[in-house]
């Protein structure tokens, strides 16, 4: 695809993107959003830079090969799995730390948030080790 | 901890060896050797304490709400087979470092070799039923890897499909029957169960029990009709062989009924099975290896009937069998693995294995020959051995069998008879007369001889002084498997007794089968013949064809490659059911006062019907999509406006993208006006609206159902204290629920695998 238009508005619409997608992830625990539409996201932010520059470009721009996103997403998932077995407790239990930050509310990050990260690297991995082939198959 | 240590050591080992740089070494095996004689030694540590009576253990919990633990447990019976284990190992190490020195993949042949070690100890040591299923298991799948070691060879990794195929079929029988035993039992503690008495045998689950785990131990000791598997794997290298089918993993099914006699034994079924399926194993082993002329394959065949003995020997199941079967299962290991040891031996000196090729061996190698010839004279059951006393044990048992003593005494007198003669072939053609061989015979170095020479030794200084294991290592050994204190007195000179008398009758026999074997040959040959088809090898090919036929057949059939097919059948198959539900239940009730509908949600509702109708009469594919995209995003603002943002974000950003994948893959499809005639939209379309109109009712009926909210209110209250979350979808996916999305991660990895693999397998076909 050859646009003049969706090349420029590319770089700013992919970075507002991939801002967004980790913001929906960040926010997910409270808020709508989450590891899997942040995912998503991301995931669009990489479509859209291949759209306008080609897959090659994208592959590029995300710099290491989609299935080890995945892979490394389903290790973060794991990892925060077996942080509870390694405390003792059964697998997938929560464990969490307060961080005292300089707002009012006290910031509590867990292993739900780490599992998420998981869920969100994997869901970016999965869409573009589909999409990015059949975009290179043209 | 110590004895954690030393039972798992293998493992250890198992995933170092592959990137230890010492195998280019010859010190390398001398190293390696030390951790499983370490091993060794501090299991001789514990005879005096077992001997006594005591009973070390070791436990973690593992999945405590199934009351299931990591168990291990050393009594009288696992530590003898925890020595054999231990002790053989290191001897086989030190032989493999010699046999395969400067062959590439030692690293990996040790791994494969440490890791069986590892598990084959677990085995024995296991204080709980799933402990002890998981290193089952384990034994099966490194005996494979050992049997396959010669990747490059077709007959080995059939060899080894064979027995992973028969012995992990019979793992799974035995996890059935584990899992009873854990029902009736109501606990998989292997002390606990054994202690329980008859409580198993009197259940009503019993019969079930028996069959389950008769399967499992059958199959690994390769009992009639399994008993093909064992032969076949003798395509594995020697020390494996030795290994394997001496001192460990064929007994692994004898230590399990061992293990388990006192909760299931001594029941007319037990004793029925048992003696019957190792009478058979016996004497058709012993016959078998008459016949053979390859070393290993007559040793294999020998191995057999040496299981059928101490399977019949079990079945038997007094306190003198069960004597007899732990000096026996004593003894088989340490002649049957010195025979292996010494065969690899020969076949290393000479390079071949036939004995047809081979003869006068004595004089150049003259060590090699010795430790042949003591195992040959084990193999007789005649001479100053511990055979010889097993033996005799074993009749002495078997004429004071209550049930079928005469039947019991036969068959130990034809098959010792036949494996008499089987033992006086192979020495008389290897060691006596003029030599003959492939190349100049050598003998080996002197780490190849270590093996041999030890068990032979060990052989024949137990048969002279019994009482080293009479008391410390067989009477506690017996003690565990009866159940009971068992009064063990060996000799190896009992005087001229009847048993005494019955070996000199088998030796008749032997001289009978040694003149008539070679006139008998045409005879057996057409009875093998005959039974052709039918014999349990011949069988379990034929049906892994027609398996594998079945296989095809029904893929051909089901995964026709059709998606729209499969979407028909998929539709098809849930309205029948859903439709034969509701008719079942006499209908759904439904409600038709809805309140007043929003102008919004006409609007929506206009759009999504707007947007169908668009896409069924569309005649090109691009309008299709967008008019689908459109119905989704529809279905996305249904979603925002009813409170479930959530789900209203995530239906957004899919729908994007999947009408993005669509523009992608649109070449790819075929043309609409090609696959759809007029009959196919007729057909389409009275399941669609089918579909549709079933949905329909569906969603109404369930608002009119009142559903159960206990869930959704716990959900909704322990979110943000316990959680720490005010989304509470978003908690129920990553903390409530996590295991279910970590299971849905994984499926979405596995299937963005299965697209690259399909993307490249086309590219392949049209270069």
């Amino acid at each position: 695809m050859n646009s003049l238009v969706l090349r420029n508005m590319m770089r700013f619409l992919a970075s507002l993107l991939l801002v967004a997608s980790v913001f929906l992830l960040w926010r997910g625990h409270n808020e709508p959003g989450g590891g899997f539409a942040g995912g998503l996201m991301a995931a669009s932010a990489f479509v859209l830079h291949a759209l306008a520059l080609g897959p090659a470009g994208a592959r590029r721009a995300l710099r290491v090969p989609p299935l080890f996103l995945i892979a490394t997403g389903l290790g973060t998932a794991l990892l925060a799995a077996l942080i509870g077995v390694i405390a003792g407790d059964p697998i997938l239990t929560g464990h969490w730390v307060t961080l005292d930050t300089p707002g009012a509310e006290r910031l509590k990050v867990g292993t739900p948030l780490l599992f998420d990260t998981g869920v969100y690297l994997v869901v970016v991995g999965v869409v573009l080790n589909i999409i990015l082939p059949l975009m290179e198959d043209e | 901890m110590a004895l954690s240590v030393f039972a798992l050591c293998g493992f250890a080992m198992a995933l170092a060896a592959p990137f230890l740089p010492i195998w280019r070494f010859r010190a390398g095996g001398w190293l390696a050797a030390s951790v499983p004689a370490a091993s060794f030694a501090y299991f001789l540590t514990l005879v005096p304490r077992i001997g006594d009576g005591e009973v070390v253990t070791a436990s973690w919990n593992w999945i405590p709400t199934l009351d299931i633990a990591f168990a291990l447990r050393v009594d009288g019976l696992a530590l003898l087979m925890a020595l054999l284990v231990s002790g053989t190992g290191a001897l086989v190490v030190l032989y493999s470092g010699a046999y395969l020195q400067g062959k590439p993949g030692l690293g990996r042949f040790m791994a494969y070799l440490f890791g069986f070690m590892g598990s084959m100890l677990g085995l024995v040591l296991a204080g709980d039923l799933i402990t002890l299923f998981v290193f089952w298991e384990l034994t099966s799948i490194t005996s494979f890897l050992l049997i396959s070691f010669e990747t490059e060879k077709a007959e080995a990794r059939k060899a080894a499909t064979q027995a992973l195929l028969v012995t992990g079929g019979g793992g799974l029988a035995l996890l059935g029957g584990f899992a009873l035993i854990g029902i009736e039992a109501g606990t998989y503690d292997i002390a606990e169960i054994t202690a329980g008495g008859g409580v198993l045998a009197e259940s009503s689950r019993y019969l079930p029990i028996l069959v389950l785990v008769l399967a499992g131990a059958f199959t690994k000791s390769a009992q009639f009709p399994f008993h093909f598997w064992l032969p076949g794997a003798m395509a594995a290298p020697t020390p494996v062989s030795a290994y394997l089918h001496s001192a460990t993993m064929v007994k692994a099914g004898v230590y399990l009924l061992a293990r388990l006699h006192p909760a299931l034994g001594d029941t007319t079924e037990w004793t029925v099975v048992l003696t019957a399926f190792g009478s058979v194993t016996m004497v058709l082993g012993a016959f078998i290896a008459v016949h053979q002329t390859d070393l290993k394959l007559i040793l294999a065949y020998s191995t057999v009937a040496a299981l059928g003995l101490l399977v019949l020997l079990l079945g038997i199941g007094t306190d003198l069998a069960v004597k007899a079967a732990m000096v026996f299962l004593l003894a088989h290991a340490l002649y049957k693995g010195a025979l292996f040891l010494a065969a690899g031996s020969i076949d290393h000196g000479t390079g071949t294995r036939e004995i047809g090729a081979l003869g006068g061996l004595a004089r150049a190698m003259p060590i090699t020959s010795a430790a042949l010839a003591v195992g040959a004279i084990s193999l007789a059951g005649f001479g100053p051995v511990l055979a010889f006393i097993g033996k005799e044990a074993l009749i002495e048992a078997a004429l004071h069998f209550d049930r079928a003593g005469e039947a019991a005494v036969l068959v130990a007198v034809v098959a010792g008879g036949a494996l008499f003669a089987v033992a006086a072939g192979m020495m008389g053609r290897l060691l006596i007369g003029a030599e003959r061989a492939p190349h100049r015979p050598h003998e080996s170095p002197w780490e190849m001889l270590a093996g041999p020479v030890l068990l032979s030794v060990l052989s024949v200084v137990f048969a002279l002084a019994p009482v080293l294991i009479a008391g410390d290592l067989v009477a506690p050994a017996a003690a565990a498997v009866a159940g009971e204190q068992v009064k063990v007195n060996l000799a190896l000179w009992h005087g001229v007794n009847t048993a005494l008398l019955l070996s000199l009758l088998s030796l008749a026999i032997a001289g009978g089968v040694l003149w008539g074997a070679r006139r008998l040959r045409p005879v057996s040959a057409r009875i093998a013949d005959a039974a052709g088809p039918l014999r349990p090898g011949d069988l379990y090919y034929t049906s892994l064809l027609n398996l594998n036929r079945v296989a095809r057949q029904q893929t051909r059939l089901l995964q026709h490659g059709y998606l729209r097919l499969y979407l028909a059948v998929t539709l098809a198959t849930a309205v029948a059911l859903v439709f034969t539900a509701i008719t079942a239940r006499g209908g759904v009730d439904l409600d038709n006062s809805y309140g007043d509908v929003a102008f919004y949600e006409a609007t929506i509702a206009g759009v999504i019907i707007a947007g169908a109708g668009l896409a069924i009469r569309a005649n090109d594919r691009l309008t299709a999509v967008a008019a689908l995209g459109a119905v989704g995003f529809g279905v996305a603002l249904v979603y925002a406006f009813f409170g479930a943002p959530d789900l209203a974000l995530t239906q957004f950003l899919i729908e994007t993208l999947t009408v993005l994948l669509f523009v992608l893959v649109f070449y790819r499809l075929p043309r609409l006006s090609d696959v759809s005639s007029v009959g196919t939209r007729v057909r389409d379309a009275a399941l669609s609206i089918a579909a549709g109109a079933l949905m329909t009712v569906l969603v109404l009926a369930s608002i009119t159902q009142t559903s159960d909210h206990t869930l959704t209110a716990y959900f909704a209250e322990t979110s943000k204290p316990v959680a720490f979350g005010r989304n509470v979808v978003n908690v129920i996916l990553v903390d409530f629920r996590s295991l279910d999305t970590l299971g849905e991660i994984i499926v979405l990895a596995v299937a963005a695998l299965g697209v690259v693999a399909m993307l490249k397998l086309r590219r392949e076909d049209s270069p």
